[in-house]
């Protein structure tokens, strides 16, 4: 431990309503902290920039699974272990309860929140893009009201994203929609237990008489932050799935993807991974189109 | 300065307790400096090794992650309260029997992780015991003889001790 306890600040209103009005009496003043599975980890290691920090933790409001006809409303305190036992989630998207699994290990989905996971930015987010491919929406809440956007316009740079400072992540949006869709998600790390990916890819694909009649594709760090691959789609759309479409869409995505090198990997090992998870996806297209 | 600091009451072990610290003190700190209670382990400090694992309000937490102002109110569960009436856990038992704790440095978590999992499934698969047991590191025992206390303890709650399973 080379943090000091001593030298942060933490407090816990307890309620919405109070944190809200202290991120708008002193923008940027105070750091949200919920499970800490991130910040904690920063601040034993002595490099927690945050002098004052407000706990979510324990917030009613931000832990709470709302199931309506069209859609689910998943608070943005979650935490994944809430997402794996959910019955809604298993079976509606089932992609973010598998993506709930791969967080650490037990002892830390019990504290990640999905609200953190997409905050916290990491390109190779585990939650990001199962997201990303069920047309997730976030509501951003402060005391100036709540507004809605597309979560793929939510992250805007490496570890940046559209918040204003005296704004939080309320809650993650999920259309009811996909059941008929064909999905999947796989992500590559170095081992099965606690790895964090070099690269991961979802999709959900609808095929009407053998041609892909939607696409929506994202990946894990293939770009500085977890991404939808419009220009892959783009190509997929309206196609029935051939062995050249597949080349052709693996071409695509060699050039779309802009990975990184870094100590978990190499830009092209990840690029090169990236396209044989679509191949692989696409084949199941494939399959698909030809049995029916 | 310490008398600035908040008073945190929590229930450790069914044992109400009142610690007076930072709020940002590790969860982990307090139970072994403030409280005496020295079973869980610091490993990483990063939630990677889960030799600092407890269980917090019935789920599992590491307690090096977890900023003792969370912890207000809590019921927080250590490997010293696994123990009743000088009787040891059969988990405890198991890892006895079975071998499953060489130098001991990550058995107070893996006995905490492993009573999570029993608590949520009596019965687990050798796959499962994995899974309820990834978090949790040993340099010591290359894990087998930890998941053959720990399938043998689940054996023991219905089937004679005969029966014990052995991981694969």
């Amino acid at each position: 431990m080379r943090g000091n306890a001593e030298a942060h600040e933490l407090i816990a209103p307890g309620s919405l309503e109070t944190v809200l009005a202290l991120l708008a009496e002193a923008p940027g003043e105070w750091t949200p902290i919920a499970g800490g599975t991130e910040l904690m980890v920063a601040h034993a290691a002595g490099r927690l920039n945050a002098a004052k920090l407000v706990s979510l933790w324990g917030i009613p409001d931000l832990r709470s699974i709302e199931k309506a006809t069209e859609a689910l409303r998943i608070g943005a305190c979650v935490p994944f272990c809430d997402l794996r036992r959910d019955e809604t989630v298993a079976a509606d998207f089932p992609l973010l309860a598998e993506a709930a699994s791969w967080i650490g290990a037990i002892a830390n989905q019990s504290r990640a929140t999905v609200g953190g996971n997409l905050v916290n930015g990491s390109p190779a987010a585990d939650s990001s893009p199962a997201l990303l491919v069920y047309d997730a929406e976030l509501e951003l809440i402060s005391v100036r009201g709540t507004r809605v956007i597309p979560y793929a316009q939510f992250h805007s740079g490496y570890k940046k994203n559209v918040l204003e400072s005296d704004e939080l992540v309320a809650a993650i949006r999920l259309p009811r929609r996909f059941a008929r869709h064909r999905q999947y998600l796989r992500k590559v790390g170095t081992r099965r237990a606690m790895a964090i990916a070099k690269v991961a890819l979802a999709g959900t694909a609808l095929l009407e008489s053998g041609v892909v009649k939607e696409i929506r594709l994202a990946a894990a760090s293939l770009a500085p932050f977890p991404t939808r691959l419009p220009k892959t789609e783009a190509v997929l759309v309206g196609e029935p799935v051939t062995d050249a479409l597949i080349a052709s869409a693996r071409e695509t995505l060699l050039a779309e993807g802009q990975p990184i090198d870094d100590i978990r990997s190499t830009a092209s090992y990840r690029k090169g991974v990236g396209a044989n998870l679509l191949e692989e996806f696409l084949r199941c297209l494939q399959r698909e189109g030809a049995e029916g | 300065m310490s008398a600035t600091w908040p008073t945190i009451e929590l229930a450790v072990n069914g044992e109400t307790r009142r610690v007076q610290a930072a709020p940002m003190k590790r969860l982990l700190d307090v139970l072994r400096e403030d409280l005496g209670l020295t079973g869980a382990k610091e490993g990483c400090g990063e939630g990677e090794c889960g030799s600092c694992s407890v269980r917090m309000n019935g789920e599992l937490v590491n307690s090096c992650l977890v900023p003792v102002l969370q912890a207000q109110g809590a019921c927080v569960e250590t490997v010293e309260g696994l123990a009743q009436d000088g009787e040891l856990h059969p988990l405890q038992e198991a890892f006895l029997h079975c071998g499953g704790a060489q130098c001991g440095i990550c058995t107070p978590g893996m006995l905490m992780a492993a009573t999570q999992l029993l608590a949520q499934n009596p019965h687990p698969t050798i796959a499962e015991v994995r899974e309820g047991l990834a978090g949790n590191l040993c340099r010591c025992t290359g894990f087998k003889r930890i998941f053959d206390s720990v399938l043998s303890a689940a054996t023991q709650t219905t089937e004679p001790a005969h029966k014990a399973a052995h991981a694969r």
